[in-house]
């Protein structure tokens, strides 16, 4: 194949590992804030470590998405359509590095442990401070709205470009064979 | 894909967009539904301070229940008797520094000290390794129920009706007649009397955790600091004093730090570990792990405890929770309070100004 017309493999894989772990995320997110139950202990559990895994699989995507050239959006795809597509792309590459951080920072600003799990702390990244962590705690609660409603509209995008259009967009990332 | 191809549009497009969308809608409604959107009636740790906070009233910057408290001072000096039980370097000898709070339960923080018969002691402990633990305590043998919905339905029955705007007794009765594992509590409540002073009390967890030992056994344990003050009998306050704790502490205090036990309790076989309502019998087992030591105090308005956020979940390895479910809803419960205060601390915008000159 001569034509760069998919993503590189190691894209398509953290692509599809880091939606699965950040869809988890946000569901998480807004499942344990909003039950009182033996399950909110559990979620906020799986929470913090899994952010922190995301936060640093960003950071290699962000790497590698520098170095690699993505492939081309169709020329005939309206202009606004291109900006939208990539405004969002950076916007959910900066949420999810942003994401992570703000949670680690809140935590510090609030004094409390950053236990990843039983025994194992991260430093704090932030003074302690009652206006910075409700500042931080609130920037998390919408941030995360935002996610959310950024990845429904990558995703209905991404289903519009491999049901409507056929434009060979969708299979850049699943690899599929573009006939 | 640089060359578009021009494909002929696809049939039955408007069914296409049709899918696009249910799945737009489908995920968007499970992660409404998730979130408690879609089912008002979920008991959240929202609604669970909502009702504390119209139980208490409104008082900005303030916590919404144990709000009238004051900041004390000290350290931790283990004994390392519990070291064979729990594999926390908290136990094994040697001081932690810690940061206390002595309260009323309920949301009022101007209520006279006389008002209720339980004072209250948080504990964090700030372990040389980074590590915390922080648990809140109560002077009273039991919890009045087992289960959050039980308790969110007790503040809303023993609250303000939203008819008369005062309590209404019957409501009261209603709910101790539908829940007979209140009885134990309530059984001791009749007989019990605002303690004159913070020091002499005996402070309980009241909800059982568990201690990891080096070798992973896990052991139910409840603990209480037991004071070495001797009870100070009568002579309480002076008629019409409503803030007699504070004056007694620093009173205390300006004589030397006051000093309490902590006592681990060690469950026996059956003995009910996710059930706060029911005692264990006193013979139980207990193991004295060390000292408590308080040797100083400062008022709320700007002491270390006015920001911490006395979460019992936060515990350091070698301890943790039991499937009490009372645990998990205090930690949620006081994650919405805490955000509610800081913020209003912090004057974000939508929040209402704590009265600066009065915390």
């Amino acid at each position: 194949m001569s034509r760069v017309d998919t993503f590189h493999p190691v894209a398509r894989v953290l692509h599809w590992l880091m939606s699965i772990m950040i869809l988890t995320m946000l569901f998480v997110g807004a499942g344990m804030v909003t039950s009182v139950e033996a399950k909110h202990e559990w979620l906020l559990s799986i929470h913090r470590p899994l952010g922190i895994t995301i936060f640093i699989l960003a950071l290699i995507r962000l790497g590698f998405r520098l170095t690699h050239k993505a492939p081309p959006l169709p020329a005939d795809m309206p202009e606004w359509q291109k900006l939208a597509a990539h405004g969002s792309h950076w916007m959910l590459y900066g949420l999810m590095i942003l994401m992570p951080l703000i949670g680690w920072g809140m935590l510090s600003a609030g004094n409390f442990p950053v236990t990843l799990w039983s025994g194992f702390q991260l430093p704090p990244i932030l003074p302690a401070g009652p206006a910075l962590y409700a500042w931080l705690r609130e920037a998390h609660r919408y941030l995360a709205w935002l996610f959310f409603l950024t990845f429904l509209a990558h995703m209905g995008a991404a289903l519009m470009h491999g049901l409507i259009r056929r434009d060979g967009v969708l299979e850049s990332m699943t690899g599929r064979s573009n006939d | 894909m640089q060359e578009p191809k021009k494909r002929p549009p696809p049939a039955n497009v408007a069914g296409r967009w049709a899918l696009i969308g249910l799945v737009v809608v489908v995920v968007a409604a499970a992660f409404a539904y998730v979130g408690g959107w879609l089912t008002p009636s979920r008991l959240t740790p929202k609604r669970m301070v909502n009702a504390l906070q119209a139980s208490g009233g409104e008082h900005p910057g303030f916590r919404r229940n144990h709000a009238k408290g004051i900041c004390v001072g000290g350290y931790f000096e283990a004994s390392g008797a519990l070291a064979k039980y729990s594999s926390s370097p908290l136990f094994a000898g040697g001081r932690t520094p810690v940061v206390g709070r002595l309260a009323l339960p309920g949301g009022n923080p101007y209520a006279a000290d006389s008002s209720v018969p339980i004072r209250s002691f948080a504990l964090r402990f700030d372990l040389a390794d980074g590590e915390q633990w922080r648990t809140g305590m109560n002077a009273m043998p039991v919890f009045p129920v087992s289960t959050p919905q039980a308790f969110y339905d007790l503040t809303v029955a023993t609250g303000p009706d939203p008819a008369t705007g005062k309590p209404n007794p019957d409501k009261a009765k209603a709910f101790f007649m539908s829940h007979p594992e209140t009885g134990a509590f309530l059984g001791w409540i009749k007989t019990a009397k605002p303690a004159a002073s913070y020091v002499d009390e005996t402070y309980q967890s009241i909800n059982a955790f568990y201690l990891r030992d080096a070798n992973g056994e896990r052991h139910a344990v409840r603990w209480k600091v037991v004071p070495e003050t001797p009870a100070t009998g009568d002579g309480g306050p002076a008629a019409g004093d409503t803030d007699y704790l504070d004056a007694d502490l620093t009173r205390r205090l300006a004589q030397g730090p006051v000093r309490w036990h902590l006592q681990m309790i060690l469950a026996a076989p059956g003995d009910p570990v996710d059930d706060a309502t029911k005692a264990w019998p006193d013979d139980r087992q207990t193991v004295d792990a060390g000292v408590v030591v308080i040797d100083s105090a400062q008022p709320q308005a700007n002491g270390p405890c006015r920001d911490v956020n006395y979460d019992p979940t936060i515990l350091p390895r070698g301890i943790e929770i039991s499937g009490d479910p009372i645990i998990v809803a205090r930690s949620a419960a006081y994650a919405v309070s805490y955000l509610r205060r800081t913020g209003e601390e912090g004057h974000l915008p939508g929040t209402a100004h704590p009265k600066e000159d009065q915390r």
